[in-house]
């Protein structure tokens, strides 16, 4: 089998690319996008831990976290596209209607 | 170092580079296929810790389903090419941050798990035992996740449909 560490650290730095890329961009889409890859690597780590453990739970919850994922996308792209026909641009630093 | 860690390797590798092109593309539907080898390589890992459902339900929602969608999100938005058009001007910030979540997170799990090969069978995740587990203790999350993706499928026809009448 493959060691747990070396598993866990290829989830880190998608987890921690995901995390630069949800700070760095301004297109919406790109940073669902972001979004998605720290799914992903949370979702290695959860099946990394089935194996660790023995476990099959792991497994289940790592379908659960990718229905999730998929929920979330819909809703995000629906949400992003409305922003674009109303305000006709999707930075996200420009959709500021609610910053005080 | 045996040949599935030899295989890990090589596959993180090529995920690893597709995810920094992901956060770095100057082209948006460059950074949406630079996403289907990073999600592509992550079905090859599951593949490889022998989660084989989970690895066909990643090509299947991921690769299949969610990134069309994204490239559906982005030609209805008319998107701009370019670094300054896709990024703020706090790279250097999020620079840092990605670098002390990455840090953190290896230092914490150098110091919880040690790198000794673990001599047991790998649990099968064929979809028999996967959904034996779900049907069997999982059921009420089930239920409730199918409800979640219905209220969600509603929820995106209601926000992007257009509607004149009241």
């Amino acid at each position: 089998m493959i060691r747990l560490p070396l598993v866990l650290t290829f989830a880190a730095v998608l987890f921690a690319t995901g995390v630069y890329g949800v700070l760095a961009r301004r297109n919406a889409v790109l940073v669902l996008m972001s979004i998605e890859l720290m799914l992903n690597a949370v979702n290695i780590n959860l099946v990394a831990f089935s194996q660790h453990l023995q476990q099959i739970t792991g497994q289940v919850f790592a379908l659960f976290v990718i229905a999730v994922a998929a929920a979330e996308v819909g809703i995000g792209l629906a949400i992003v596209i409305l922003i674009y026909r109303n305000r006709e641009t999707i930075n996200v630093d420009e959709v500021n209607l609610l910053k005080w | 170092m045996n040949s599935q860690e030899i295989a890990f390797v090589i596959v993180a590798v090529a995920g690893v580079i597709g995810a920094f092109r992901v956060v770095t593309a100057r082209n948006v539907v460059h950074a949406a296929l630079y996403l289907v080898i990073t999600l592509s390589s992550a079905a090859i890992v599951y593949l490889l810790l022998a989660a084989e459902f989970v690895a066909w339900v990643q090509i299947l929602i991921y690769v299949g389903a969610i990134v069309i969608l994204f490239l559906f999100g982005l030609m209805l938005t008319k998107a701009p090419i370019g670094r300054e058009a896709l990024d703020n001007q706090r790279r250097g910030v999020a620079f840092g941050v990605g670098l002390a979540v990455f840090g953190g997170l290896f230092y914490l799990l150098q110091d919880a798990f040690p790198w000794k090969a673990s001599e047991v069978d790998p649990v099968q995740g064929t979809a028999g035992a996967v959904g034996e587990s779900i049907f069997r203790d999982f059921v009420l999350p089930f239920e409730a996740i199918s409800f979640l993706l219905l209220a969600a499928l509603i929820g995106a026809i209601v926000l992007s449909r257009k509607d004149d009448a009241p």
